[in-house]
């Protein structure tokens, strides 16, 4: 049996955690059928095969490059039927997540999400309690969704050719109620959920004219920048870079955070994070608790020394 | 406008998570149960609206009696009635089929709830809603104004966010800034206390999921602290010990 993967985009390029839900999926063995919605670059569908895919149902509608929910759910239900699947498996986003719950109930799919690792049997580890605790849960049915986590496997660079169908779905009317009228992105960023690294500032940064210090870290690294609570509610970073809590959870390999002090609410945000490095002048903060390195020392001196060290690594 | 909040009642953030029974049950002791925080948001900007153009909210919980000071809590904000679906909720599938029946009954114009529940995380909730209603779901909303028919709404994206326009009646996940919290003051406490609550039994749904035990993450080994003059030994760790850069 077939198993389907949502692969998302995002400006006309295939996400790197969908290519991560691919790779997931072959692990989990079979036939891996990835489903690419709206046009894409040349060469995104290469990356299927390359992450583990057999093949792409690519339904190169402009009518779909936008993540329209009620739409992605319909076309998507229909692909389970043309791919002869009965389990799904996608990366938790918003918009995956948004769409995953629709085409739960549309196939009657028992669904778990924020999943950390590959299935025993019927039974999936989930991260619960914002990354405090994990549950083990049996899905009952044949039929099954699986929404995972950043890093719940390896990203596989060695897979083979997929073959490419093309999927012409039924679209109706009815789905495109909801209408988007606009997008702002952020251009040329890192995306916070996708990064495998992330550098974050907090107040001890001291005003968001500080900021430059902490985007020169993430350019030397490839990071995507995150900030604390405090730092989204004064509008010093826009709120979708707040990690914790209420805001984005991440699972980087790496999270570096800079004159944060490390509140309960801040840490549940990236307590999955494999490795911690906290930055912070006072020794007291809780955030060292959580850390695997730490420097206790001003972010204004410490952070120019560690880009310089990054660059000169690179070069 | 006649709109739903659905509130979940959850340990409060700064909680201890622990469980007990073989890890099979959640360890409630000394815990402080609280309305979702983003189920809050919700709450506060349906009275918003309320405000704006009139109408009512009911707030609706899926749980045991438990949960009905939670309830009490969201009439003292501003709801004006308020339903406890009395079971206690499975997985998300049961929780939305519940609220879906109760939901068909009373037509509402408008179904508010949070992203996502703070203990399971699950966010899938609104969009269950909304198929089984055959209605649109939007989440994770930011920005949500009505005008007659029409909604325009803001939702977060990776990276960014869009806006979106629908009309009436759909499901709308919440999260902040949609609207400020809402503290309820004293009269809103003792009217609380009279307004209705109505208990209705569940309807006969299964879940789709079961969990079977819980478990917490491996304890954090000792932070290794680097002095501030030797940031090439940092670099070095990140490079040679955890492979990372």
């Amino acid at each position: 049996m077939a198993i389907l993967v949502f692969a998302e985009t995002a400006d006309k390029k295939i996400k790197k955690s969908s290519l991560e839900a691919v790779s997931y999926a072959a692990a989990m063995g079979g036939d891996v059928v990835a489903v690419v919605l709206g046009q894409v670059e040349g060469g995104e569908l290469d990356k299927i095969g390359t992450s583990g895919g057999t093949k792409v149902l690519h339904a190169d509608d402009a009518k779909l490059n936008e993540g329209v929910i009620q739409a992605y759910a319909s076309v998507l239900a229909e692909a389970t039927g043309k791919a002869g699947a009965d389990t799904v498996v996608l990366a938790k986003s918003s918009l995956g997540d948004a769409v995953a719950a629709r085409l739960s109930v549309k196939m009657g799919a028992g669904l778990v999400s924020n999943v950390v690792a590959l299935p025993q049997g019927n039974k999936v580890k989930r991260s619960i309690y914002t990354g405090k605790a994990f549950a083990n849960v049996e899905l009952k049915g044949s039929k099954k969704i699986i929404a995972i986590k950043k890093n719940a496997v390896p990203l596989k660079t060695d897979g083979g050719a997929a073959v490419v169908e093309k999927f012409a779905p039924s679209l109706s009317d009815t789905d495109f109620k909801a209408k988007i009228t606009s997008q702002e992105k952020a251009k040329g960023k890192v995306l916070l959920p996708e990064a495998d690294i992330v550098v974050s500032g907090g107040r001890g940064l001291k005003g968001p004219e500080n900021w430059g210090m902490v985007e020169e870290l993430a350019d030397a690294l490839g990071a995507a920048t995150g900030c604390s609570k405090p730092v989204s509610d004064m509008d010093w970073r826009p709120h979708h870079e707040h990690v914790g809590q209420t805001g984005v959870k991440v699972s980087p390999s790496l999270y570096i955070a800079i004159g944060i002090s490390g509140a309960i609410q801040h840490l549940a945000g990236v307590n999955s994070s494999k490795y911690i490095v906290v930055i912070n002048k006072d020794p007291e903060a809780p955030f060292f608790k959580a850390a695997d390195y730490g420097v206790a020392a001003d972010a204004f001196e410490v952070v120019p020394k560690l880009t310089e060290a990054i660059k000169a690594l690179n070069n | 406008m006649k709109i739903l909040v659905c509130i979940t009642h959850v340990p409060d953030t700064t909680s201890k998570i622990a469980f007990t029974d073989g890890n099979t049950k959640f360890d409630s002791n000394g815990v402080q149960y609280i309305i979702g925080p983003y189920d809050d948001y919700a709450l506060a900007r349906a009275v918003e609206l309320k405000e704006q153009t009139g109408g009512t909210i009911t707030v609706l919980n899926v749980g045991t009696v438990e949960t009905e000071p939670t309830l009490r809590k969201a009439l003292a904000i501003g709801a004006d009635d308020a339903i406890r679906v009395n079971v206690a909720p499975a997985d998300s599938f049961f929780v939305a089929a519940q609220i879906a029946e109760v939901a068909k009954a009373e037509s509402f114009d408008l179904i508010l709830m949070g992203r996502e529940s703070i203990d399971f995380n699950g966010g899938m909730v609104h969009g269950m809603v909304g198929e089984l209603l055959g209605i649109p779901s939007i989440s994770p909303v930011m920005k949500l104004d009505v005008e007659g028919n029409k909604v325009k709404m803001t939702r977060e994206i990776e990276g960014g966010k869009e806006l979106l326009e629908a009309e009436l009646p759909l499901v709308a996940g919440c999260q902040e800034p949609i609207a400020e919290w809402k503290i309820p003051n004293m009269r809103g406490i003792m009217s609380a206390r009279t307004k209705p609550l109505k208990v209705v039994e569940p309807s006969a749904v299964d879940g789709l999921t079961v969990t079977e035990n819980y478990e917490l993450p491996p304890a954090k080994g000792q932070v290794k602290m680097i002095d501030k003059d030797n940031i090439g030994e940092l670099v070095r760790l990140l490079k040679e010990e955890a492979k990372v850069i």
